[in-house]
C-alpha cells in the first residue's frame, strides 16, 4: 500500500498543475475560514459573521463540512487529469509492462483518492476546531466533540465524488471530456429530472428518487445547514412559517454513496481488464 | 537450456480482423531473437499480449517455468513497446525512480544505467525536452533497471536519424554481449540479420518460420559464373547434377545449388572439363531475398 501510494505521489507531486491545484485547494479552505472570521467595522456598518452563530459548536461541524464540500471540484480536476494523463502519455501501458498489475494500478489510484479524502477531512476538522475555539459561545469538551458524524458524512461524500471522477476518467480517457461528462451528467441525469419531479409531484418525491443517484446521494448525505440557523428560523417564524427539518446524518444515505463508490471502482477495474491498451 | 517464454497457439482478433493467428514459439535463454514482419503483421500485438497489455482471444503463453503470475514475471523482463512512454513533466531521474518503485529494485542502479546509455549528464532535464534518440535511450536504460533476463525491444530504431540508429544498435550489441537475452521486433531486415541469431517471421498474424537465422531457408547458396562459352557451361552444370535451377542475366550465369559444393571444387571440375571461368563467386541469399521468397510463397497459394 505504501509502495503504491508512493508511486502515485511521485506522479502527482511532480506535475506542476496537480501540485498547484492541491495546494490551492487546501489554501482556499484556510483562506475562506480566515475571511469569514474577519469583523467588519466601518463606522455605522458593523458586521461580524461570527455573531450569527455559524462558528458555534457543534453547528460549525455541519456548516463547515457543507460549505467546504463545494471546493471538491478542485480535486475533481486533479483526479480526472491524473487518470487521463496516464492514457495520453501511454504511461499506463508502460506501468503495466514494467510489472504493475492491473489490480495494483487501480489500487494505487484508489489509495490516492482515499488519502485525498482523508487529508481533506482532517484539514476541515482542524480548521473548524480552530475557528470554533476562537468564536464559539460554547466551549465545553462534550459540546465541542458532539455531532462529529458530519465529518464522517463529509468524508463519505468526498470519497464517493472522487470515485465517480475516477471512473469517468477511466471511461472517457480525456480530462476535458471527462469533466464535461460529469457536468452533463449532473445537469441532464440528475438536476433537470429533480426539477421536473419537483414541479410534477413534490420536493419530497423528487428527493426520494434522487437519493439513489450518484450526485443526489452525495448531495443528500449532508443536508443544507442554513435553515438551522436561529437567525433564519426567527425570520421564518415572523412570516408565519415553521421550519421543521431533520438535519441529522442518515447512515442509509451514506451506505448508498459507499455503494456507488464500490460500483465505480469495480467498474473501473473491469474496464481496465477488458481494454486493449 | 532455460526457457524464458513459451507461446502456444496464440490468437488475437480485433473484431473481424485476425491480428495474430495460431502463433507458437519459444524463447530460450542466451539468444538474440528477432520477430520479423512487415507493418501490421501482428508483431506489436504479440508483444502486447505477452506483456499483459493486450488481451488474447485464445491460446496460451507463460513466462519462465510458468510458476509465476505474468505481472510478477514482468519484473524480470525489460520491455519497450512502440514509443518510449514516460511522464513528460518529470526529469529522466525522476522517471527512473518511479520505475524503480514499480519494479521494486534499488534506486542506486539509476546512475549505472544512465551512464550506459550516455544520459547521466542530462539526468535533470525534463523528459519532454529530450530528442527522440535520447528518449529511446532513456527507455532502454529504464528497461535495464531490473537487470532483466530478457530485453524486449519493439522497433527501437524507428524514426531515428542515422546517428541515432547507430547508437541504438551499438547499445543492443553491448547488452547482448553481456549475456542478456534480447527479443527484437522489427520490419528492418538488415537490423535483424545483423543482430539476431534466431528469428520468427510473421505475416498477417501467421507464423511463416521460426528457428535459426542460418537455417531459415534450406539453402546451400548459389554461384555467379562467367566464361567464354556460357551455353556449354550451362549444359555441363545441368548434367553435373548439383544444381536446382539456373538464371542468366547481364552476362552472368547464376546457378542455384541443391547440395553442398565448394567454390574451389567447382572451379577444379570446370577447368578439368576445359571450361576456364573468368568469374566465380559463391553467395548466400541475404535475409531479404529469403524473406521475400517466404512471403511470396504465402501470397501465391
Amino acid at each position: 500500500m505504501i509502495r503504491l501510494l508512493h508511486i502515485e505521489f511521485i506522479k502527482l507531486w511532480n506535475n506542476r498543475a496537480s501540485r498547484f491545484l492541491i495546494v490551492a485547494y487546501f489554501g482556499l479552505i484556510a483562506l475562506i475560514a480566515l475571511v469569514t472570521s474577519i469583523k467588519i467595522d466601518w463606522g455605522p456598518l458593523k458586521f461580524n459573521v461570527a455573531d450569527i452563530g455559524i462558528f458555534n459548536f457543534p453547528y460549525i461541524w455541519h456548516f463547515n463540512t457543507f460549505m467546504i464540500a463545494f471546493l471538491k471540484v478542485f480535486l475533481a480536476i486533479v483526479i480526472v487529469s491524473m487518470i487521463s494523463n496516464e492514457y495520453s502519455n501511454k504511461t499506463i501501458k508502460q506501468n503495466l509492462i514494467d510489472g504493475l498489475s492491473k489490480k495494483e494500478f487501480i489500487a494505487s489510484k484508489v489509495w490516492t483518492i482515499l488519502a485525498l479524502a482523508v487529508a481533506s477531512t482532517v484539514f476541515v476538522f482542524l480548521i473548524s476546531l480552530i475557528l470554533g475555539l476562537m468564536h464559539s459561545d460554547f466551549n465545553e469538551i462534550s459540546i465541542i466533540f458532539s455531532d462529529l458524524e458530519y465529518l464522517i458524512a463529509y468524508f463519505v461524500k468526498l470519497f464517493g465524488f472522487f470515485s465517480f471522477c475516477f471512473f469517468v476518467g477511466m471511461l472517457v480517457k480525456r480530462s476535458a471530456f471527462a469533466l464535461g461528462f460529469l457536468f452533463i451528467w449532473f445537469i441532464g441525469a440528475e438536476f433537470f429530472p429533480w426539477v421536473y419531479m419537483t414541479s410534477k409531484y413534490s420536493v419530497q418525491t423528487a428527493d426520494q428518487v434522487s437519493m439513489f443517484f450518484p450526485f443526489g446521494s452525495m448531495w443528500q448525505s449532508l443536508s443544507e445547514p442554513f435553515t438551522r440557523l436561529s437567525v433564519i428560523q426567527n425570520a421564518a417564524r415572523e412570516v408565519g412559517e415553521e421550519i421543521v427539518k431533520d438535519y441529522s446524518v442518515d447512515p442509509v444515505q451514506l451506505l448508498i454513496v459507499l455503494a456507488w463508490a464500490a460500483i465505480f471502482i469495480w467498474a473501473s477495474y473491469a474496464l481496465l481488464k477488458k481494454r486493449d491498451l | 537450456m532455460d526457457t524464458i517464454l513459451t507461446v502456444t497457439n496464440l490468437t488475437k482478433k480485433f473484431g473481424s480482423l485476425t491480428a495474430v493467428k495460431d502463433l507458437s514459439f519459444t524463447i530460450e535463454k542466451g539468444n538474440v531473437y528477432g520477430i520479423l514482419g512487415p507493418n501490421g503483421s501482428g508483431k506489436s500485438t504479440t508483444l502486447g499480449i505477452v506483456l499483459n497489455v493486450v488481451n488474447k482471444t485464445s491460446g496460451s503463453f507463460f513466462w519462465f517455468d510458468g510458476e509465476t503470475s505474468t505481472h510478477q514475471a514482468l519484473k524480470k523482463v525489460g520491455a519497450i513497446i512502440e514509443r518510449p512512454n514516460f511522464y513528460p513533466y518529470m526529469s529522466a531521474e525522476q522517471n527512473l525512480k518511479l520505475v524503480c518503485r514499480i519494479k521494486e529494485v534499488p534506486e542506486s542502479r539509476i546512475q549505472e544505467k544512465l551512464e550506459l546509455v550516455g544520459l547521466w549528464g542530462r539526468r535533470h532535464s525534463k523528459f519532454k525536452t529530450y530528442s527522440l534518440g535520447m528518449k529511446q535511450r532513456l527507455a532502454i536504460a529504464s528497461a535495464l533497471l531490473n537487470n532483466p533476463e530478457i530485453l524486449i525491444l519493439d522497433e527501437p530504431t524507428n524514426g531515428l536519424d542515422p546517428q541515432g540508429i547507430h547508437q541504438i544498435r551499438e547499445l543492443i550489441k553491448t547488452i547482448a554481449s553481456q549475456g542478456t537475452t534480447i527479443l527484437l521486433a522489427s520490419h528492418l531486415l538488415d537490423e535483424v540479420e545483423k543482430v539476431c541469431s534466431h528469428v520468427v517471421i510473421l505475416q498477417k498474424g501467421v507464423n511463416l518460420y521460426s528457428g535459426k537465422v542460418d537455417g531459415m531457408f534450406a539453402s546451400h547458396g548459389f554461384f555467379e559464373l562467367k566464361t567464354a562459352d556460357m551455353d556449354g557451361l550451362k549444359k555441363f552444370l545441368e548434367a553435373q547434377g548439383s544444381f536446382s535451377h539456373f538464371e542468366q542475366e547481364n552476362g552472368l550465369l547464376t546457378a542455384y545449388l541443391d547440395q553442398p559444393l565448394e567454390a574451389a571444387d567447382l572451379n577444379e571440375i570446370c577447368f578439368k572439363k576445359g571450361i576456364p571461368l573468368s568469374h566465380l563467386v559463391k553467395r548466400k541469399e541475404s535475409l531479404e531475398q529469403q524473406f521475400l521468397t517466404l512471403t511470396n510463397k504465402q501470397n501465391q497459394p
